[in-house]
């Protein structure tokens, strides 16, 4: 049976090595038995035992049987009701109390949702009190520390039966046409938030889709919350970047950005332009940017579209960090590039098209089809073809000599004919520079390898150099070292000059090597 | 002799005008990303060439200035910066390299900036004290007040090395800082404080430790991120060692008290991890009284990964218990938590567990280990997980001095043999390399009766990696029970391998010889081993006959000149004659027996000459 398993971190036995994956890839079977073990499995928190004694719970009457006066008396007992936890892993314990507080729960939702002038102001502190006990909690140790979310199953939380009512309410809650922001903000406070906030990292996808549509409308509904949530979400992701790597809410939150992005005011605070630079931008660095990068795209989208003038910084951003050695990044990063190009100012693209095109021709030359073809598909693009056209002058130069070379040397025939057609565009663009460029190809290309040549050249002469000083250096070394031998044996030379010593003492056997040291530290 | 005059040395041999400073900048910022990087790992070739001056008035500056780019150039650049002392005069120059540090110590990559600090560190030692006021002390305070996280962070690696050797006024800035880092709004800020916490308590005063650093640690401990708590567990370790046994009641239990029932496991875990250093720094008095409850609770915790943590620190636990009552101690409290985690659920607790149990049967003694540890080994050997198995069997030495192995011995054998027919062959390895310590500890007797069969199974196994290791572990058994042994049982069946239909068999009675012959000695070798090695060059697999010729160079050494003469020549030399070109290679390979020269230094002779260099600069300079 497979089970939960370590942090990687964690010490343990000499026989480590059973756990690594690569090795059980190499092996081949169990590591697809093993996932076949770890599917369908479910997990609760520990929050369950910090419960001591577990209260019996007595069904109370219903609400829409209640009489008005007493609605909200029930309304709360209900709530408070529903502040007692129940243990999921084993699902036969307590089936009866379970049943109530699911049967009240529903109630609760209902009631909100349907009927009006139940949100009084004494309801909130209990109904945010409810939804804290059952929604706050230390998320469980992962079951699978190497969790790919797009191969593995996510473990789902056991206790989702209540949670999801409890989730469920609380959207209803803030959703509710009497729901006062001025009331809530007492209890819903940042402290909430946080929490509220660390939960995103949940690996059942059916948590996060309602910590996404809840947060949203908290942001929404608590102006004075904004500025925190934003800040957190900051602090978020610069521990997903630099510390853990490990947070499975990111395209959720993202989501969430996108639509504030789009709520930003012109011009930009440099809090935003901040976020995109030092936070956006450096997220694209992430192992698994697969999982959230169509959202991450879209926020990057939206801050060209707010403010034209952050596409330097942008592109420039997304070349520093381009992929060295993942081609399905690559592919991902060329499609967010079109995605940016089409929406590109043309005085903007002017900026950045140099560097841009440098990129794009090494992308064309990768072995991996998959990029040379990605790269070579912006030729297809109407408006990426009309700015290259405008440019061309500029760009043909900067890709001419890859094209050319490829064309010749490609392994996939579709890449060749793709090829093709672009050289065809070009030289209909500006047959006078493409005949130009073909012509100066093998100039260019001598003058190339002369580069290289020199470079070489000056590396040996520097490490020449460095060899000739070491050995000047050992020798001096030595020197000195026998004369201080020979001054411990008694020798009288003078101990205050040793530098004068080293090069002017006699040398028993002055070797070649030694005498050239010598002089050169007179 | 000054600076000046080594850059003058350095221009002696009159080749210094061949590299003016813009070719060589020229190189560090070529538009290839890895030229560039070739250059920036080469960055102390092109500062002897530019001479101390140079270096410090052209090539630093040129640095400082150029600082973005690529996080990998960075990194290099980083770390050279931290050798870079004699290359730019010595220790009397070493703040130049504080800028271009300075600004490396900010970017956003962590592994950039963690070099950046590392480097930093080290030059931190080479300042005068003077100088480390001077420009040193004043970067730390700047880092620790910039607006971006990533400039605080990296302050708070920095305030431990310089804090020793400034005067009291700025000690008491940079407690003052360390102290603003810690309550830091970005938890990034908070967690670096607090896993530098315990270092920068070390190197304070006492009174300060008691008034600053322990407010610090408690604050740090109830931080509303776990990620910060658990690092302050770590802290608690140095600060419970610094502080005397009376204050540690006071000033450091509650906090760890709290830290060991956190609801959040990641800081329970770190905890149940850190419990042996725990243990230690707070001393006898306090682990009876808290300690051991503590370690009762992590033993139970509800999370299979805490668990986990605490049964690995059981042995470690019990041995470092104050010795008047430590059995009473481990028989009431601690054996019925393990009995418990025996049949734990999961079997990362029962591994962990496995790893370490047997040492408690040097701790508890021959009567105690049999009457209460042994049923518990016995229901591990039985275990379903391999691993748990594995590990009883791996730590047997500990039982076999206690009580003998024979009490095993019956559990033992269907153990051994179902993990070595186990579907995983990283298992099944496992279990061979403890081969020869089992057949030490069984003897020979119960080897040949029980074991030798296995052995020898192995060497057919389908896995290469397995046949190699059963190889091996046939060379180690010969070792142990002797050449007679060996003639005896292993190589006359060994030998019957060369017959086998299948070449992979084949190939492992030569793999078996190579490993064996030493062992076995040249009677054995020459008259036994050779003619079946001989007869096997005429094997029509290729690869069988290149390993003939590959064996007979490696058993060469062992046979008399007279063998080598009349018998293993002219087979080499046929075989240098076959059709085969790989056979052809290893057969001229073996005639001239010659080994591959090493041309390139070792890494270490590189090191020790650079070693040199920094010695002789170093005296050049000081004079």
């Amino acid at each position: 049976m497979e089970t939960t398993k370590l942090p990687p971190s964690s010490p343990s036995s000499p026989t480590t090595s059973f756990s690594v994956p690569s090795a059980e890839k190499v092996d081949g079977f169990p590591r697809r038995s093993m996932r076949r073990a770890r599917q369908r499995r479910s997990h609760s928190s520990s929050q369950f035992r910090y419960q001591s004694s577990q209260v019996e719970l007595t069904p109370l009457p219903l609400l829409k049987d209640a009489p008005v006066a007493e609605l909200h008396d029930l309304f709360c007992k209900k709530l408070q009701q529903c502040c007692v936890l129940f243990d999921f892993l084993d699902c036969v314990a307590d089936l009866k109390g379970k049943e109530i507080k699911r049967a009240a729960l529903n109630e609760l939702v209902e009631s909100v949702a349907t009927s009006r002038g139940v949100l009084i102001e004494p309801l909130y502190p209990e109904a945010i009190k409810m939804i804290s006990v059952n929604i706050f909690r230390t998320l469980p140790p992962s079951e699978n520390p190497e969790f790919d979310p797009e191969e593995d199953e996510p473990t789902l939380e056991a206790s989702w039966p209540h949670l999801q009512l409890v989730y469920e309410f609380f959207l209803r809650f803030l959703e509710s046409p009497d729901f006062q922001p001025s009331m809530a903000k007492r209890y819903v406070d940042q402290k909430f938030v946080l929490q509220l906030l660390e939960l995103f990292d949940s690996e059942d996808p059916r948590e996060r889709e309602y910590l996404k549509t809840i947060l949203h409308r908290v942001y929404g509904k608590l102006l004075g919350l904004r500025a925190y949530i934003r800040k957190q979400i900051n602090n978020i992701f610069l521990r997903f970047i630099y510390e853990t790597e490990h947070f499975n809410g990111v395209a959720e939150l993202l989501e969430i950005l996108g639509s504030i992005i789009n709520g930003f005011a012109l011009p930009l605070k440099s809090e935003h332009k901040q976020f995109l630079v030092r936070v956006l931008i450096p997220l694209h660095t992430a192992k698994s940017l697969s999982i959230f990068h169509a959202q991450l795209a879209y926020c990057v989208v939206q801050f060209m579209e707010k403010d034209a003038t952050v596409t330097e910084y942008i592109i420039r951003g997304l070349l520093k960090y381009w992929p060295k050695t993942c081609t399905q990044k690559e592919v991902m990063f060329l499609g967010e590039i079109e995605e940016i190009l089409d929406v590109i100012e043309p005085s903007q693209f002017m900026r950045i098209q140099e560097p841009l095109f440098k990129q794009i021709a090494a992308c064309i030359s990768s072995p991996h089809f998959q990029v040379a073809e990605r790269a070579l598909y912006f030729w297809n693009n109407e408006y990426i073809l009309s700015l290259i056209e405008e440019n061309c002058q500029v760009i043909l130069p900067l890709v001419f000599a890859t094209l050319y070379r490829v064309s010749k040397e490609h392994w996939n025939q579709t890449i060749v004919s793709l090829i093709y057609n672009v050289l065809k565009t070009f030289m209909e663009m500006n047959s006078k520079l493409f005949d130009d460029l073909t012509a100066s190809y093998k100039v260019e290309k001598q003058k190339e390898l002369k580069r290289e040549r020199e470079r070489a050249e000056l590396w040996r002469g520097l490490e020449e150099y460095q060899e000739r000083r070491m050995q000047m250096l050992t020798e001096a070394a030595r020197n000195q070292r026998n004369l201080q031998e020979r001054g411990e044996r008694g020798d009288t030379l003078n101990p205050s000059s040793p530098q004068t010593a080293h090069s002017d003492q006699p040398e028993p056997k002055p070797s070649g090597a030694s005498s050239g040291a010598g002089e050169s530290a007179t | 002799l000054r600076g000046g005059e080594v850059s003058k040395m350095a221009g002696a041999d009159g080749d210094d005008s061949l590299y003016p400073i813009a070719v060589l900048i020229d190189e560090l910022r070529n538009e290839d990303v890895q030229l560039r990087l070739n250059s920036i790992k080469k960055l102390s070739t092109i500062a002897l060439a530019l001479g101390v001056e140079r270096t410090r008035t052209e090539l630093l500056p040129f640095l400082t200035d150029t600082i973005y780019d690529e996080d990998e150039v960075l990194l290099a650049l980083a770390e050279q910066l931290g050798n870079f002392t004699m290359l730019v005069g010595g220790p009397e120059y070493v703040h130049c390299l504080l800028p271009p540090l300075e600004s490396l110590a900010t970017v956003e990559e962590t592994v950039v900036r963690d070099k950046a600090v590392e480097s930093l560190r080290k030059i931190s030692q080479e300042h005068s004290p003077v100088d480390l006021e001077v420009h040193f002390e004043p970067l730390v305070k700047r880092l620790a007040s910039g607006d971006w996280f990533t400039s605080r962070t990296s302050a708070c690696g920095l305030f431990s090395v310089c804090y020793p050797r400034v005067s009291s006024t700025v000690k008491a800035e940079i407690r003052q800082h360390f102290r603003t880092l810690c309550s830091d709004d970005t938890p990034m800020v908070r967690r670096a404080a607090a896993s530098k916490l315990g270092e920068f308590a070390k190197v304070l005063e006492l009174e300060y430790v008691k008034s600053d650093i322990i407010s610090l640690f408690t604050a740090l401990a109830s931080d509303e991120q776990d990620s910060v708590r658990l690092l302050a567990v770590e802290a608690c370790v140095s600060i419970a060692t610094l502080l005397p046994q009376e204050d540690l009641e006071t000033l450091v239990m509650p906090t760890l008290r709290q830290a060991a029932e956190d609801k959040s496991w990641r800081v329970r875990y770190m905890v149940a991890d850190k419990f042996s250093e725990l243990q230690k720094a707070v001393g006898p008095e306090i682990t009876k009284n808290d300690l051991v409850p503590a370690f009762q609770n992590l033993l139970k915790d509800c999370e299979a990964e805490v668990r986990a943590a605490a049964a690995n620190k059981v042995k470690e636990f019990c041995e470092n218990l104050p010795e008047d009552n430590r059995e009473q101690i481990i028989m009431t409290h601690i054996l019925p938590c393990v009995k418990e985690l025996v049949s734990d659920t999961n079997q990362h607790v029962k591994s962990a567990l496995a790893s370490v149990i047997m040492g408690l049967s040097t701790i508890l003694g021959k009567d105690n280990t049999i009457e209460h540890l042994l049923p518990l080994f016995l229901a591990q050997l039985k275990d379903e997980c391999p691993e748990v198995r594995l590990n009883i069997i791996s730590n047997l030495d500990c039982v076999n001095e206690v009580i003998g192995i024979r009490q095993l011995s019956q559990s033992l054998l269907p153990a051994i043999v179902e993990l070595a027919e186990d579907a995983k062959w990283r298992v099944r390895l496992a279990i061979i390399e403890y081969m020869p310590l089992l057949a030490g500890q069984l003897g020979v007797e119960f080897f040949d009766e029980k074991l030798n069969t296995l052995c020898m199974a192995w060497l057919i196994d389908h896995v290469y990696a397995i046949r190699e290791a059963a190889t091996c572990n046939l060379m180690k058994l010969v070792e142990k029970f002797g050449a007679e042994w060996a003639q005896n049982t292993i190589v006359p069946k060994v030998l019957g391998m060369a017959n086998d239909p299948n070449y992979l068999h084949r190939m492992t009675t030569l793999f078996c010889i190579n490993a064996l012959s030493k062992a076995c000695g040249q009677e054995i070798t020459t008259k036994q081993m050779l003619p079946v090695v001989l007869k096997m060059s005429n094997d029509q697999v290729a690869n069988v006959r290149f390993n003939v010729a590959k064996s007979l160079q490696k058993i060469g050494p062992i046979l008399d000149s007279n063998a080598l003469q009349t018998e293993v020549k002219p087979v080499l030399e046929k075989l240098a004659s076959d059709t085969d070109m790989d056979v052809k290679y290893f057969a001229q390979e073996a005639i001239s027996g010659k080994s591959f020269p090493i041309t390139e230094y070792p890494p270490e002779s590189r090191q020790h000459f650079y070693k040199i260099f920094i010695d002789v600069q170093d005296q050049l300079v000081n004079v």
